[in-house]
Parts: structure tokens; C-alpha cells; sequence
């Protein structure tokens, strides 16, 4: 997998120049989540609260509910992978789709995840009333959130960088959108669609576990599930529960890694686009397993026959491929401007209703406190990220210089990254309150400590990478200690470093709603700062203060991303790489 | 796949192109690549379309093929105008354009897939074009797992199972070594020769002259900026041709030299002068010193044969041309008649130490290439002496696409800082009269 780290990640940090369709885009998602909110809380009178099966702490259930949590994380994942097709396809092929889609996308991916469940919960639960299915789809479509948009910024960038060649081919031999689509664009996309599956699906578990309890307002869900039973646990004390709690997700984690992913990433090898062979491939047991059993085999077989039946279709009939009329820019123009006006007013409307929205409940001085709030978690995001770099930086480029001790290193930090740090979070709160610990400070860490191994992953991959003629240079012209740092190393890392910054301190803002309110039974730890301000009017269900909170940490997390990582990955693409 | 038995052949017309242009939009002005091509394609022959890169000749084969419309004129296929991919029109790419991801045998299938032929059928007719074009034994490999050699045959497989009427083919050589290349062409000419391919006629794009000689019965030299059909020669050679034959050597140095002609200029060509906004390659300044010193070292002493420098130096044209071109723009050299003459002013170049050479360069840079003059000037002029690259970026983007205006200040760029005329700072993308240490 080195290399391919960097490579995959710089899709989703495309170097697309912020435009202002980007001022349509944020109103556009904000407004749909007050609609829903709005609407929801209207149409739905106090809903008597959802009495799922209990949750029980016996480690017996822990299989069942595990298998539950990973149903949910499947259903999210096939629910994305649609997402990203259509999406990822329309964004791709049309003009005007794309000049607001790709800033909505955008958009989507800085709103955090759990903000997404305090407003739709209550849509979800309105669907299907009475009825666990409502908070089951809620829990599914926060997950969703957590997974579909950089799979469909990964798909979206592939569809637009397919080789001109191989288009003219499928053209020259007059397939069909419907062939095209299924034997050149999804192919071609599959590596980087693999792995951004791999990194959403470890993004996921953490949202899995704070989406299974929850409570919005008067709403209080429980589903039975790996994070309900850590939920429980939380509200019992049971420290033993949460010890079985976290052996469970290291199992499930293994085994997910081993039965879906590594054969999947095994047979996305194939669609490698390079013509060379590759040093390494990757390999998979369980795939050998399933290809090579009889059974399985004819099995797949079959399944593959039908699926070559189905790209034969000529699908959609007769619209292989039309001559393209050359149309007056006139009209084109005319069409444009239309389209323009139509996205200007609806975003308008959309900030007028959110403003009309917050300012019904609240003041300037709550938006001030918001800021101020939102100031603070920015300073923690910064400081943390200052200081995982100091840390694993070094360690990151000893490991990855030792190829041996990479190899074994690389797939404990992978899983690092993988496993939801929220189950560890009860720990750190029985130390804080043990020793009077002060919470601003110390639950500061528990934002990071689920996406830091991104760093050392990636700093991993980079060293791993760095070419050897350069670090017997370096050695030939006997540099070393500071100099060797910033001339040699730093420098070749650089790219690696970047991605893996930039997954963490998303990550980072994203764990920050969980991570700054933690409770252990009656005892409420609390630091000061956005995330815990959206925990808390998340539990009050005070839907202004809600909406507000999110598009303030929406606006700071697009606007970190714009003036300090973009700048910085593109100067990084430009200037540092090695290949 | 059909196999002719008898000589089906006749002069009946299998394509006609009139009056084709192509242009981009360039601002309120249009950017041409390709004016007033007509051609007419025969049953039974092979055309080459011979040009340098810029020609157009390869927009020329996609607008047979239907892939991109022609701005004015039309292409006219089985007594109508292509609009869209035509069927029975099959291109052979540069690049090989497989599908990483299938195997040999799906490639080849691709093709039919895509005209819903039975699946049994499908799987005759590409094992029986794989059989003849050479691949058996290799239908279970991918791609990646080939050598370029057969990766094309792969190409050549793909496109003749699907019986096409007219095979177009765009540089499918020039991708490979010399000796695989050779088998290839032998092999194809061959298959030809004996009437087993399903085609009417061939259309070869290429930049090699030889090869055009070699395999082609009629080729047209197509000129540069805008492209356009500037000869039309008739290879009456029968096969197997034999490279060495006076005759054959003949008519390779006739195409030479009216490919190193100029439009309009009749009897002894002046170089037609620079503009600001020409188009330059981006020859390396190593590059040029080593022809020049090759041209003025025996046994050329100041003057070659173009041809047959390209075989000593093992140079293509596109290779050749540009180094030799920019030797006439910068006043060092005369090209006429497929001959490349040393002026006064190389030879002294040759002899030099590296800091007059420098000198001498510059001399010449600023007297022949005007973009240099005016990125000379302009700097001169401002205050400050410096200026932003986008500011004659702009001004080439007048005239030229993005792409060929970048490559034009790249060269110029790299130009000016071994002759010390300018410095560039790529970071802030500035032009500036200082040197770094002053």
C-alpha cells in the first residue's frame, strides 16, 4: 500500500480554485438541514420515547450486537456507493451539475457528522412513526454521512481524469453510455474508490458508536449495537463492560479488515491503470479462499456471467452516441445565466430562512459567544496537530526507514486509525475526575486520539518511499542532525505529512462534539469550546442554537481548509514530490 | 472474421473528405490547426499522412473517425456525411489505449461487446483475430504483462475483429524499439499482401519518413501551423520494398526536403522570419551546441544531408527538426533542399570557450527569437526590472493554445538563463535582469 496513500488522498484535496459558488454551495446544505429540522419539529408532537430492546451488559449479547453495528455500517456503505455513482457521474458529465454540485460536495464533507443526526433525527424517526426503523435509518444515514463524500470526490476526479485514449476507444467502437460507464469509468475508478472506501469505513466506526445513543431533546434513542452497549456501560460505571466492549470492535475490526477489505483491495489490483508490473501486490487469503473453492468458484462464476450479460445491455437503448449539434453560444450563454439565477435565488432564500431561523430565538451576543466558543477549539485543533506532528514525525520516518519494521508497523497503525477512539474515552474521564485534572487541558488529547495515526501512517508511507539514492547522498555528503531534517527528509515527507494532517485535523473537528462533553455515569466532564456547545444543544434539542453552532464550525472548518491545507498541498504537489 | 479470397479490389472511392478545417476559439480570433484538407481514400491502398507534430494530422484522423467534428467542410463515408463515430471506421492508438483491467482475449472482445454480437460468435471471431495477428498463447495475459510488441498487436487485433472498412492507424509504431517496430510493420504489409485483412484501405499517420515509403502507396506531406496538404507523392515501389534501393533512398530525401520547404517561398527559402507569438520548441541548449559542434567537425565540415544525419544520430524527424530549425532562427545555420549549411557564426560557436559561447548566444537570441527581445526589453524598460511571467503569457495566449504558450516561455526561459539575458524565479513566476548571487 506505499505510495498509494498520497496518491489516493491527493483526489479528495483537489487543487480546484475556492469560486463563488462556494457561497451558494453553504447555504444550500444548512438551509435543507433548518427545512428538516424545522419541519420535523413541527409535524411531530412530542413522540412518546422509542423503547427499543433494552440493552443488557451481558458479553454474550456482544456478537449479536456487533453484527448489528456492522449491518449498519454495511447498509451506509452500499447507500454511499450509490451515492457516489449517480453523484460522483452527474458532477462529472454535466456543466452546470458540476459548478454546484462540486462546492456542495464540498460543503458536505466540512459540516460535522454528528450535526447531520441532531437535525435528521427527528425527520427519520417522523418517517416511520412509532417505529425503531426511523432511528435505525438515522443512525444508517449519519453513518452515510461519515463515508459517501470523499468516495464521491474520489470517483467524480477519476471520472474526469479517464485516459483521452481509452474514451476515443469506447467511442471509435460506438459502445453505450451503459458499457462505457460499466467497462471503462467504474473500472478505472476502482483503485481510488477502494481506498477511499477503506479510509470512510474506518471513519466510520467512530460515528457507528456515537450514532447507536443518542439524545435530541426529549428524544432519547437506543440501538442495540456496539455503541449502546458502551453507552450502557458509561451509565452503569462498568468498567469490565467497556473492556468487553473494546475486545469486541478489536475483533470485529480484524475481522472486516480480513473478509472485506484486504481481498477487495486484493482484486482492485487488477484495474491498476499503470501498464507496469508492480513490485509488490497485494495480497489476500481469503480471496485465494474464495477463488479457488469450487463451490464459491462456480458460484462467482455464475454471478459473473450475469453481470457480463448485463454490460452487454446497450443501455439506455439507442443512446449510444448522438451527434453533437453545434450549438449557438447564444443560446448556451442564455441557458447559463437562467441556470445561475435560479441556484442565486434558492441560495438566497436558503440564507434568508436560516438567518430568519437563528434571529428568531437569538441574539448577536450568542453569536459572539458561539465565535469565541469556536476560537477556542480552533486553538485545540492547531495545538493538537502541532504536537502529534512533533511526536510522530520522527517516529513515523525511524519506522519508515526500516522497510522490515514498516511492514509490521504499517497495518497496527492502519488499525490504529480504524478503531473508534470513543471506546477509550471512559478511561481518560475516570483519570480527569481521579485526579481533578483540568478538562479544558486534558480532554483535549481524546480529539486526536482516533485520526493522529494518520500522520504516523502516512509519514510511514513517505519514508518508506523516499529514495534511497538520496539518503546515501545525504550520508556521502555526511550531513546530519538538523540539516539532514530540513534539507533531506522534511522536505521528501512533506506531501505525506500534509495528507495525513489533513485527515487528522478533520477528524479532529469532528470528534471535538463528542470528545469536549464526556460523562462517566452521573459525572459530566465538560471543557469549553463549539464541540461541546453542540453536544449540549443537541441534548436540549434548542434547534437555533444548534443551527448555529454548525455553521459556525462548517465555516471555520472550510475556511482552515482553504487558507492553510489547500495552499499547503498545493505547494507540496508543486514543489516536493519526488516522483 | 472474413477472409478475402478473391481480389476484391477495386478504385472504387471508401472516403472522401472536402474542404476539411479545424479551429479553436482563441478569443474573438480562431486558432487553426487544419485548412482545406480534401482526400480521397481508395479501396485497396494505404495512405500516409506524414507531418511534423503541430500538423494537425492526428485531429485530421479523429475527425475521420467521427470522434470530433471538423469546424468547416465534411467527411463523407459510404455516401454520407460522418456525424458521430462512424461504424466500420477502426482506430489503431499511439499509446495501444487497452484496458488495463481485461485480458488480452477481453480487449479484443471489447470491441464487439459493444455491437452486441452473440457471445459465442464474439469468441470465435476474436480468437481468430488474435490467431492472425500473431497473439496465440497469449489470450489469458493482461496488458502489463506484455511487451510493447504485442500490447500493439493486441491494438491491431482489437480494432480488425471487428471487420472494419477502413483501418486508421496514428503513429502505431513510434511507440515501439526499432526492431519490434520493424517485425510489426513486415507482419501487417504482409497480411495486406496476401488479402487477409477485412480492410478496404489504411490510413497511417506518422512522422517517419521511412516508414511512410515503406509501407505506403500514396502520402501526403502535410505542412505545420495550420496544417495543410502541402504534397501528394505516389509510391510506385512494388513489395517487399528494400530500404537501400537508390530509388527508395531517392524518394525519402525528396520528402525531406520538401518537408524542411516553406510555404511560399520559391527557389532558395528564407526562413519566413519569427513572430512574437510563433510557436518554439523546447530544445535544450546541450542539445544545439552538440549539432552544432557534429555539423562543423568532419566529415560534415559545416554542411550535412538532413537524412542522413537523422540515421547516423539514430534521430526521428520530430527530433531532428526542431533542433534544426531553431539552429535557422537563431541565425546559426541555412536549411535548403534537405541540407542543413553552418553560418559563419556557428562555427566560431563551436570552436569557443564556454563563457563566449554564452555571449555569442545571446547575441543571437536576442537578434532571432523576438520573444526574447521583448522579454529583454520589457525589462529594460520597467523600473524596477522586473515583470510577471503572466504578462506574456497573455500575450502568447493570442495566438497560441495554453499548452503551446507554456512551452514557448519555458524555452524561452531556459534560453535566456544560459545565454544570462534574464533570470526567471519559477516561486513568485517573475522575470527579473539579476542574478541570484548579485
Amino acid at each position: 500500500m506505499r505510495g498509494s496513500a498520497f496518491r489516493y488522498a491527493a483526489l479528495t484535496a483537489r487543487g480546484l480554485a475556492p469560486n463563488r459558488w462556494d457561497l451558494v454551495a453553504l447555504p444550500l446544505v444548512l438551509g435543507v438541514l433548518v427545512l428538516a429540522g424545522v419541519a420535523a419539529r413541527q409535524t411531530l408532537a412530542p413522540l412518546a420515547t422509542l423503547t427499543g430492546p433494552a440493552v443488557s451488559l451481558d458479553p454474550v449479547n456482544l456478537p449479536e450486537y456487533a453484527l448489528r453495528t456492522t449491518l449498519r455500517m454495511l447498509a451506509a456503505m452500499a447507500a454511499s456507493l450509490v451515492f457516489t455513482f449517480t453523484y460522483g457521474t452527474l458532477a462529472a458529465k454535466s456543466r452546470r451539475a458540476e459548478m454546484v454540485l462540486v462546492p456542495l460536495l464540498d460543503v458536505l464533507q466540512s459540516v460535522p457528522v454528528l450535526g447531520y443526526i441532531s437535525f435528521t433525527i427527528v425527520f427519520f424517526l417522523s418517517l416511520f412513526p412509532g417505529r425503531i426503523a426511523g432511528a435505525e435509518a438515522a443512525a444508517v444515514f449519519a453513518i452515510f454521512t461519515s463515508q459517501a463524500w470523499n468516495m464521491a470526490f474520489s470517483f467524480y476526479q477519476s471520472l474526469r481524469t479517464v485516459p483521452r485514449d481509452l474514451n476515443e476507444v469506447t467511442r471509435n467502437f460506438r459502445f453505450s453510455a451503459w458499457q462505457r460507464f460499466w467497462q471503462l469509468e467504474v473500472p478505472f475508478a476502482m483503485p481510488g474508490l477502494v481506498w477511499n472506501m477503506m479510509m470512510s469505513m474506518s471513519g466510520g466506526w467512530f460515528f457507528v458508536v456515537a450514532s447507536e445513543a443518542i439524545t435530541v431533546g426529549d428524544k432519547t434513542i437506543v440501538l442495540p449495537g456496539i455503541g449502546a452497549y458502551l453507552a450502557e456501560a458509561i451509565q452503569e460505571k462498568n468498567l469490565a463492560a467497556v473492556g468487553w466492549v473494546v475486545l469486541a470492535m478489536v475483533l470485529v475490526i480484524i475481522l472486516y479488515d480480513q473478509l472485506l477489505f484486504r481481498p477487495l483491495v486484493a482484486w482492485a489490483d487488477k484495474f491498476r491503470f499503470e501498464l507496469t508490473a508492480a513490485q509488490t501486490t497485494p495480497e489476500s487469503w481469503f480471496l485465494k479462499v474464495l477463488v479457488r473453492s469450487r463451490f464459491l468458484g462456480g458460484l462467482g462464476g455464475s454471478v459473473g456471467h450475469l453481470g457480463a450479460a448485463l454490460l452487454r445491455l446497450r443501455l439506455p437503448a439507442g443512446r449510444s452516441e448522438r451527434p453533437s449539434r453545434v450549438r449557438g453560444p447564444g443560446s448556451n450563454r442564455l441557458i447559463d445565466a437562467l441556470w445561475f439565477t435560479v441556484v442565486g435565488l434558492v441560495a438566497l432564500y436558503a440564507v434568508w430562512r436560516i438567518v430568519e431561523f437563528i434571529a428568531s430565538e437569538l441574539g448577536w451576543s450568542d453569536v459572539w459567544t458561539v465565535f469565541g466558543l469556536d476560537a477556542i477549539t480552533l486553538l485545540r485543533v492547531i495545538v493538537l496537530i502541532v504536537i502529534a506532528a512533533l511526536i510522530w514525525v520522527p517516529i513515523g520516518v525511524a519506522i519508515g526507514l526500516r522497510p522490515r519494521l514498516a511492514e509490521k508497523v504499517q497495518p497496527l497503525a492502519q488499525f490504529l486509525a480504524a478503531f473508534p477512539a470513543n471506546l477509550l474515552f471512559p478511561v481518560f474521564v475516570i483519570a480527569i475526575v481521579h485526579f481533578h485534572a483540568n478538562p479544558d487541558i486534558w480532554l483535549s488529547p481524546l480529539m486526536i486520539l482516533g485520526t493522529q495515526w494518520y500522520i504516523l501512517f502516512n509519514v510511514i508511507a513517505g519514508a518508506t518511499a523516499y529514495p534511497s539514492d538520496f539518503l546515501e547522498a545525504a550520508a556521502n555528503f555526511r550531513m546530519r542532525g538538523w540539516q539532514w531534517w530540513r534539507k533531506v527528509m522534511l522536505p521528501g515527507i512533506f506531501p505525506y505529512f500534509i495528507t495525513g494532517a489533513i485527515t487528522a485535523s478533520g477528524g479532529a473537528w469532528n470528534a471535538s462534539i463528542v470528545a469536549e462533553a464526556v460523562s462517566w455515569g452521573n459525572v459530566n466532564v465538560t471543557a469549553h469550546g463549539l464541540g461541546a456547545y453542540i453536544a449540549k444543544t443537541t441534548a436540549d434539542g434548542d434547534y437555533p442554537k444548534i443551527v448555529l453552532g454548525i455553521a459556525v464550525m462548517s465555516l471555520t472548518v472550510m475556511a482552515f481548509n482553504r487558507l492553510l491545507w489547500r495552499p499547503l498541498y498545493a505547494y507540496a504537489e508543486r514543489r516536493l514530490r519526488l516522483d | 472474421m472474413r477472409v478475402m479470397t478473391a481480389d476484391t479490389r477495386t478504385d472504387e472511392t471508401v472516403l472522401t473528405l472536402r474542404g476539411v478545417s479545424k479551429g479553436f476559439e482563441r478569443g474573438a480570433s480562431q486558432l487553426r490547426v487544419l485548412a482545406d484538407v480534401d482526400l480521397t481514400l481508395r479501396d485497396g491502398e494505404i495512405v500516409g499522412l506524414l507531418g511534423r507534430s503541430g500538423s494537425g494530422k492526428s485531429t485530421l484522423l479523429r475527425i475521420i473517425a467521427g470522434l470530433i467534428p471538423p469546424t468547416t467542410g465534411e467527411v463523407i463515408y459510404r455516401g454520407r456525411p460522418v456525424i458521430g463515430p462512424a461504424e466500420g471506421v477502426a482506430m489503431v492508438f499511439q499509446t495501444f489505449a487497452l484496458f488495463p483491467w481485461l485480458t488480452v482475449l477481453e480487449n479484443v472482445e471489447a470491441g464487439l461487446e459493444a455491437l452486441a454480437v452473440p457471445e459465442k460468435e464474439s469468441r470465435r471471431r476474436a480468437l481468430s483475430a488474435i490467431d492472425l495477428i500473431g497473439l496465440d498463447g497469449f489470450e489469458s495475459a493482461y496488458p502489463r504483462e506484455l511487451s510493447g510488441g504485442m500490447r500493439q498487436r493486441v491494438g491491431f487485433a482489437r480494432a480488425l475483429v471487428v471487420d472494419p472498412t477502413i483501418l486508421l492507424m496514428d503513429e502505431p509504431f513510434s511507440a515501439l524499439d526499432v526492431l519490434t517496430a520493424e517485425t510489426l510493420r513486415t507482419d501487417l504489409i504482409d497480411l495486406w499482401l496476401e488479402r487477409r485483412l477485412p480492410t478496404k484501405s489504411v490510413l497511417l499517420v506518422t512522422h517517419n519518413i521511412e516508414e511512410a515509403v515503406f509501407m505506403c502507396d500514396r502520402i501526403l506531406v502535410f505542412s505545420s501551423n495550420p496544417g495543410r496538404v502541402i504534397s501528394e507523392t505516389k509510391v510506385p515501389f512494388p513489395h517487399p520494398r528494400n530500404r537501400l534501393d537508390p530509388a527508395f533512398r531517392q524518394m525519402v530525401d525528396d520528402i525531406y526536403a520538401q518537408m524542411t520547404a516553406r510555404p511560399g517561398g520559391q527557389g532558395k527559402e528564407k526562413p519566413p522570419g519569427l513572430q512574437l507569438g510563433s510557436r518554439l520548441p523546447n530544445v535544450s541548449t546541450n542539445t544545439l551546441a552538440g549539432l552544432i559542434e557534429t555539423l562543423a567537425a568532419a566529415p560534415y565540415l559545416g554542411r550535412a544531408d538532413l537524412p542522413e544525419i537523422a540515421r547516423t544520430l539514430q534521430l526521428q524527424i520530430d527530433e531532428l527538426f526542431p533542433v534544426a530549425e531553431l539552429l535557422q532562427y537563431l541565425g546559426f545555420a541555412e536549411i535548403s533542399q534537405g541540407d542543413i549549411v553552418l553560418k559563419p557564426g556557428a562555427k566560431t560557436f563551436a570552436e569557443a570557450d564556454p563563457e563566449t559561447r554564452k555571449k555569442l548566444f545571446a547575441e543571437h537570441l536576442l537578434a532571432g527569437i523576438p520573444l526574447a527581445q521583448r522579454i529583454k526589453r520589457v525589462l529594460d524598460e520597467r523600473p524596477g526590472h522586473q515583470a510577471p511571467r503572466v504578462r506574456f503569457e497573455q500575450e502568447l495566449e493570442d495566438h497560441l493554445t495554453d499548452a503551446a504558450a507554456e512551452e514557448t516561455l519555458d524555452a524561452v526561459i531556459a534560453w535566456g538563463r544560459y545565454a544570462e539575458l534574464f533570470a526567471y524565479d519559477d516561486d513568485s513566476q517573475t522575470f527579473s535582469l539579476e542574478n541570484p548571487q548579485g
